[in-house]
């Protein structure tokens, strides 16, 4: 508790000061490469034949996706901490790739804490963190994926509190990482309001983005849950069915629990226990998610719907297909989900699809279902 | 009166020793034969442990023998048993530790009732953070369940105050930050922060978090009011060549941390 009371003071302090806005503006600037664009998808909009479909570009930040927007924000948070010492997890390795990166831009120690399941089904992304000279530590305990390295993540801060800063990669923890996380994301929403207007002149019609723990979901939705008239869209991993038992569609079918430190809909048995989350994508595969989402989905802001992994498999090919862009297996969700349900929105409305990430780190996944198919 | 008021009023300036024992492990019925073992062999209250899968606070030791007790397919209605029956056999406080979602499952309010009637005596969740407790340590103390929070080393002087305040018999200090599993000793940092406990805390407190041995137990309760041995006791079982050897081994190191207090 101690460590998060300062981490929560260390924060609120900070982010009001003008020398670290300016650090962390100047750094999403020209570190990854932000803004990013909305780009409009107009063969993909006239494939599906509903709404008017536009990309909220996270696929062209620097490593490729929106967790760098949340790593950038930490680590500059860490050093005006003074601390000297960097620890993440990571499951299918993009939050590990993204907190290596910073902390070799910025000169920090970094360990990874990863599963031994996924450091063997994310191998591109375990030697490009050990080439940015971060050291990945293999973790056998329990399912050996992304929930057990976050357990192993909480172990190591609790051991070594003081001269040591926990990155966390989702809208998930203890508070208040949900919260920082959240703020440091919501620059994607912050930009689609702004290139909304100047693209078609208001806000869009519906905001649709993938869930796994939450945190580009929350980044594009936060700066618009109080304009009433956009739509919100979060798009769960359903694996190979909501009723197969393997999916991690958590608010879709969970139930209210704790987990690492945060009261949240998460998926587990009569007894208590945490069962294992089952999706294509790693990077979806979590059985919790952020207690931000369960309580937009409570109040009914957010409408949560899932996609299979079949389904995202074809919305990944169609849109490489139809945009020339190859969309993260997360954000096939999403587009998934939309080629779906295209009929719930109006002819003019203006759609906005949060594209989380690049799917060249999914090319052995998609590989391996090809081989399976055949 | 509780069980664990009790104990800490008899005791008096006698240091209290606190085994810990997984539930389920290696077996039910075999981790059950271990609590009365120890409370023969001279343990003032016991501590049993509540499997969950993602037990975020414990090392190696206590995440292995969960597992196994959760392979095993123990659950926490079948430790409630497990403690029922134990209940008629021996008079010593017992404890359940374990984490907050297998008892959400179980629903809160009927756990515990059937915990207090099963012959529990007190309850240890680390994450149910006291500033969350409220709800918790009322239902527990209805059902005259005793409620444990723990400080450790970070714990700030002023919420060192709440968790006393909070807490209904005594005090669980962690000894070093981190989580649980044997260390090789303990630093001068431990005993000034386990004195200056002393003075802080008006409730006794009893020490654990790696304690390895007979030896570091006697230096720490130069300090603390008692020790709570647990990973130390995994550790023994699991090298154990069998079960009569894994029963001998247990009663001999209970023993002889007894004599070291």
């Amino acid at each position: 508790m101690m460590a998060l009371n300062e981490l929560e003071q260390g924060y609120r302090k900070l982010r009001r000061e003008k020398s670290f806005t300016a650090e962390l503006k100047s750094t999403l600037a020209d570190f990854v490469g932000r803004p990013t664009p909305l780009y409009f998808a107009e063969r993909f909009t006239n494939h599906v034949r509903g709404p008017r479909i536009w990309f909220k570009r996270e696929d062209l930040t620097h490593t490729g996706a929106h967790k760098i927007n949340n790593t950038v924000g930490q680590i500059l948070l860490a050093r005006h901490m003074g601390k000297e010492r960097i620890i993440a997890e990571t499951g299918a390795g993009q939050h590990g790739l993204a907190t290596a990166t910073v902390c070799a831009r910025f000169g920090l120690p970094c360990i990874i804490y990863m599963g031994a399941e996924d450091i063997e089904r994310q191998a591109p992304n375990v030697q490009k963190m050990n080439l940015l000279g971060a050291e990945v530590r293999e973790v056998t305990s329990g399912s050996a994926t992304l929930k057990d390295a976050t357990s192993e993540a909480l172990r190591d801060w609790v051991t070594n509190v003081r001269d040591t800063f926990y990155i966390i990669g989702s809208v998930v923890g203890p508070h208040p990482y949900p919260m920082i996380v959240r703020d440091f994301q919501a620059v994607i929403g912050r930009e689609t309001r702004r290139q909304a207007r100047r693209a078609f002149g208001k806000l869009p019609s519906a905001l649709i983005a993938c869930i796994g723990g939450g945190s580009n979901a929350l980044g594009m939705f936060h700066p618009f849950v109080s304009d009433k008239k956009v739509a919100m869209y979060g798009i769960e991993a359903a694996g190979k069915g909501l009723r197969s038992g393997l999916h991690a569609a958590t608010l879709s079918k969970g139930k209210p629990g704790v987990l690492h430190g945060s009261f949240s809909y998460l998926i587990y048995d009569r007894d208590g226990q945490i069962i294992l989350p089952h999706s294509v994508s790693a990077g979806l595969d979590y059985p919790g998610v952020g207690p931000e989402h369960s309580y937009l989905k409570d109040i009914g802001r957010v409408m949560y719907h899932s996609a299979t992994d079949k389904q995202a498999i074809e919305a990944f090919e169609e849109v490489t297909r139809l945009e020339g862009i190859v969309p993260a297996m997360e954000t096939s969700h999403a587009l998934a989900w939309l080629v779906r349900n295209s009929d719930r929105f109006k002819k003019g409305d203006n759609v906005v699809v949060c594209f989380s990430g690049r799917g060249d780190k999914d090319m052995p996944i998609y590989d391996r279902w090809q081989r399976e198919k055949s | 009166m509780n069980r664990i008021a009790r104990c800490i009023d008899e005791s008096g300036a006698g240091k209290l020793l606190v085994p810990f024992f997984t539930g389920g492990f290696p077996s039910m019925r075999q981790s059950m034969r271990f609590v009365e073992i120890a409370a023969g062999a001279g343990a003032d209250m016991i501590e049993i442990g509540v499997p969950f899968s993602d037990p975020m606070a414990d090392g190696p030791q206590i995440q292995y023998s969960s597992q196994k007790a959760l392979d095993n397919g123990v659950s926490l209605k079948s430790i409630l048993e497990g403690v029922a029956t134990l209940r008629k056999r021996i008079n010593t406080p017992i404890l359940l530790m374990g984490y907050y979602n297998p008892l959400l499952a179980f629903g809160e309010k009927r756990f515990m009732k059937q915990a207090s009637q099963a012959g529990v005596d007190g309850l240890i969740v680390p994450d149910v953070p006291v500033d969350e407790a409220a709800d918790f340590k009322r239902r527990a103390e209805e059902h005259d369940l005793s409620t444990v929070f723990l400080v450790a080393p970070t714990t700030s002087e002023d919420r060192i105050k709440v968790i006393d305040n909070n807490c209904s018999h005594f005090v669980y200090a962690v000894t070093v930050a981190g989580v649980t599993g044997a260390r090789r000793g303990f630093g001068s940092d431990t005993f000034d922060y386990l004195s200056r406990l002393k003075v802080q805390l008006r409730k006794p407190f009893v020490a654990g978090f790696g304690v390895s041995s007979p030896e570091a137990a006697r230096k720490l309760v130069r300090f603390a009011d008692g020790v709570v041995v647990g990973s130390a006791l995994v550790k023994t079982i699991r090298e154990a060549r069998n079960r009569a050897a894994s029963e001998k081994d247990v009663a001999r190191f209970i023993d002889s941390l007894r004599r070291a207090l």
